[in-house]
C-alpha cells in the first residue's frame, strides 16, 4: 500500500516528541554535559574534556563488568534461542491445550522483576527453598550467596526460567503462519524430520526470530533487577552486570563524571548491535514482502 | 509415540515454569515459625494472616495504591499521545519518518540505568521528585515507542477506503478519528494498553530512584522488606503473589497477543 505523501503529518506526531523529547533528550543532554565536566561541589564545573572516557577506558572495573555482561548474554542467548525453538516445535496446534500451554507460558513474563528475583531468591534458599533443599539433600552443595558457579547458575537459570517463553512464543507465532500445504508437499517428497526443520520451518522463523534474539540482547544487556535482587551484584562483583555498576557507581557513590562517560559508551554499544540486528531484521522483512 | 513425546517436553516445561510460582503461593500461605520450621510440599497449617498483614498495614498497601495510580496515568499518557503518531506513521508518508521510527525504537533500548540518575536530578530540580506523575513520565520513555509500534501495526490492517469515504462524508479529522476510526481499532487500543501497563508494573529501578515516600511502589516496599533484619518471609511471598495478580487476571484474554506485544507489534 503506498502512503500518501504529507508533511502535515508532522503535527500527529508532534505530542510523542515533545514527550519524548522531555523524557529522553534532555536526560540524555545532562548525561553528556557530566561526561566532558568536573565538579568540585557547589555546583561549579569545570571542562574536563575526553578526561572521563580515558579513565573509564583504562579502568579495569568497567571491562570486567563489560565481560561479565557479554558473557551473560551469550550463554543467555545460546541456552534460551534453542530451547525457545524447540519448545515452540512441541506446542499443540490448537484447541484447549494450545490455550493453556499460552497461558501458563505467559505467566513469567508478567511477573514484576524484583518478584522474579524474590522467587529465586526464596527457591533457591538451602533452609527454606525447594530447589536448594533438593539439591542439599541430594548432596549437591549449593550456595548462590558464597559460591560463583552457584550464584552464575541461580542468575542464568532465573532468566531462562523468565524469558525462554518469550522466544517460545515468537517462534511459535512464526511457525502458526506456515501453509499446510508447504508440509503436505514434503511429506510427498519424503522429508526428514530434519529436512523439514531445516528448509521449511527455520526459514519461515527466521524473521521472528531475529526480532527474538534483538529483544533477548537488548533485555539482557541492561539486566538490572533480577540479579540485584538474588545475588545483590555478589559474591563479592561476581554477579556485576554492567548496569548494576553503573547504578553504584551513579547514585551510589554519585561520581557523576565517570558515570555519565561509563553511560554513553553503555548506551553506544547496545545502540550498535542493535541497529545491526535492526537492519537484518528490515531487510528479512523485505525479501519476504 | 510422536504425540506423547511431545506432551512430555510441553509437560515437563510447565513444571519447571510452574514449581518456583508454586512454592512463591506455597510459602504465602504458611507461618513464619512453619517456613523455618518443618519443610512441607504444601502447609500444613493453612494461614491468610500474610496477606491480612499486607492488607491492612498502610505501608504495605499504600505501595499498591501508588503502584496504580502512575501505572494507570503513565498507559493514559502513552496512548493519548501515540494514537494520533501511530496514524500518522500508517497512513502517510512524511520528511525522516522512518528515522524517526527507528529513533523511537532506540528509547526501547536505552538502559533505565542510565537514565537513572538524570532523571533523579530532572524531577527533582522542576520539583516532581517523590510524584506519581514523575514516575509516570518516566516510564514513557518505553511505553510511547511500543504504544505507537503497536498501534501502528494494527492501523495498517484498516483498510484506507475507510478513511476517504468518511471525509467525503464530511467527517471532520478529529471526528472522525474518535467516532469511526477508535471503535475500529479497540482491540489494538487494549493490547497497546495492556503492555504499556504490564511493562510499567513490571519496572523497578527508575520507580525506587524517583520516588521516596509518597508515590513509594510496591515493588520498592518488597525490596526494603528484603534488606531488613528479620526477615518475615511469609508476607515477603504473600506481597510477590499479590502483584502477579494483575497479570494473572487478564493473561487469558490477551494470550494471542502476547508475543506481538513484546515484539513491538511486529508478528
Amino acid at each position: 500500500m503506498e502512503k500518501t505523501v504529507n508533511q502535515k503529518a508532522w503535527f500527529l506526531v508532534l505530542p510523542v516528541l515533545i514527550l519524548v523529547a522531555f523524557s529522553a533528550v534532555i536526560p540524555l543532554m545532562t548525561v553528556v554535559n557530566y561526561s566532558v565536566q568536573d565538579t568540585f561541589g557547589n555546583n561549579q564545573f569545570f571542562w574536563a574534556g575526553l578526561e572521563w572516557f580515558d579513565d573509564m577506558l583504562s579502568s579495569e572495573r568497567m571491562w570486567d563488568a563489560l565481560a561479565r555482561q557479554a558473557a551473560f548474554s551469550a550463554i543467555i542467548l545460546a541456552i534460551e534461542i534453542p530451547l525457545g525453538i524447540f519448545v515452540a516445535l512441541n506446542m499443540p496446534k490448537k484447541g484447549f491445550w494450545a490455550s493453556l500451554c499460552l497461558v501458563l507460558m505467559s505467566l513469567p513474563l508478567l511477573i514484576p522483576w524484583n518478584v522474579v528475583g524474590t522467587i529465586w531468591q526464596i527457591f533457591g534458599r538451602v533452609d527454606i527453598g525447594l530447589l536448594g533443599y533438593t539439591l542439599d539433600k541430594i548432596g549437591i552443595s549449593y550456595n548462590y550467596t558464597q559460591d560463583i558457579t552457584a550464584a552464575w547458575i541461580t542468575v542464568i537459570v532465573m532468566d531462562v526460567w523468565h524469558w525462554t517463553s518469550l522466544v517460545a512464543l515468537l517462534a511459535y507465532a512464526g511457525l502458526q503462519s506456515i501453509p499446510d500445504a508447504y508440509y503436505q508437499a514434503a511429506k510427498i517428497d519424503q522429508a526428514s524430520r530434519w529436512a523439514v526443520f531445516r528448509y521449511i520451518e527455520l526459514p519461515k522463523m527466521a524473521g521472528v526470530l531475529m526480532i527474538a534474539i534483538l529483544l533477548r540482547f537488548m533485555d539482557s544487556f541492561m539486566i538490572y533487577t533480577e540479579p540485584f535482587v538474588v545475588t545483590g551484584g555478589g559474591p563479592g562483583n561476581a554477579t556485576t552486570f554492567l548496569s548494576i555498576d553503573l547504578v553504584k557507581m551513579a547514585l551510589g557513590q554519585f561520581d557523576l563524571g565517570p558515570a555519565a562517560a561509563f553511560s554513553i559508551m553503555y548506551f553506544l554499544v547496545i545502540l550498535l548491535i542493535s541497529w545491526v540486528f535492526y537492519t537484518v531484521m528490515v531487510n528479512l522483512d523485505k525479501r519476504e514482502g | 509415540m510422536r504425540i506423547n513425546g511431545k506432551a512430555i517436553v510441553m509437560g515437563l516445561y510447565l513444571l519447571f515454569l510452574m514449581l518456583p510460582i508454586y512454592w512463591l503461593i506455597n510459602m504465602s500461605l504458611k507461618t513464619n515459625d512453619e517456613i523455618l520450621g518443618v519443610f512441607s510440599l504444601w502447609p500444613q497449617n493453612l494461614t491468610f494472616a500474610n496477606y491480612a498483614t499486607i492488607l491492612t498495614d498502610s505501608s504495605w498497601y499504600m505501595g499498591y495504591v501508588n503502584s496504580i495510580i502512575y501505572v494507570t496515568m503513565n498507559t493514559v499518557l502513552s496512548i493519548t499521545v501515540a494514537l494520533p503518531a501511530a496514524y500518522a506513521f500508517s497512513r502517510y508518508s512524511f520528511m525522516g519518518d522512518k528515522h524517526l521510527f527507528f529513533w523511537l525504537l532506540t528509547n526501547r533500548m536505552a538502559p533505565p540505568a542510565v537514565f537513572a540518575l538524570p532523571f533523579f536530578q530532572l524531577y527533582s530540580s522542576v520539583g516532581l521528585f517523590d510524584t506519581h506523575i514523575a514516575v509516570a513520565l518516566a516510564h514513557t520513555l518505553f511505553n510511547v515507542p511500543l504504544a505507537v509500534w503497536i498501534l501502528e501495526g494494527f492501523m495498517r490492517g484498516v483498510p484506507r477506503e475507510i478513511d476517504e469515504t468518511a471525509y467525503i462524508d464530511g467527517y471532520s479529522f478529529g471526528r472522525f478519528f474518535i467516532k469511526i476510526f477508535m471503535p475500529l481499532i479497540a482491540s489494538g487500543i487494549g493490547v497497546a494498553a495492556f503492555f504499556c501497563f504490564m511493562f510499567s508494573w513490571v519496572e523497578l529501578l527508575l520507580s525506587r530512584t524517583l520516588t521516596s515516600v509518597d508515590a513509594k511502589p510496591i515493588a520498592a516496599t518488597m525490596t526494603r522488606t528484603v534488606s531488613a533484619s528479620g526477615l518475615d518471609w511469609g508476607v515477603l511471598a504473600a506481597a510477590g503473589v499479590l502483584t502477579i495478580v494483575p497479570g494473572a487476571l487478564v493473561i487469558y484474554f490477551v494470550r494471542n497477543y502476547i508475543a506481538k506485544g513484546f515484539a513491538l507489534g511486529r508478528v
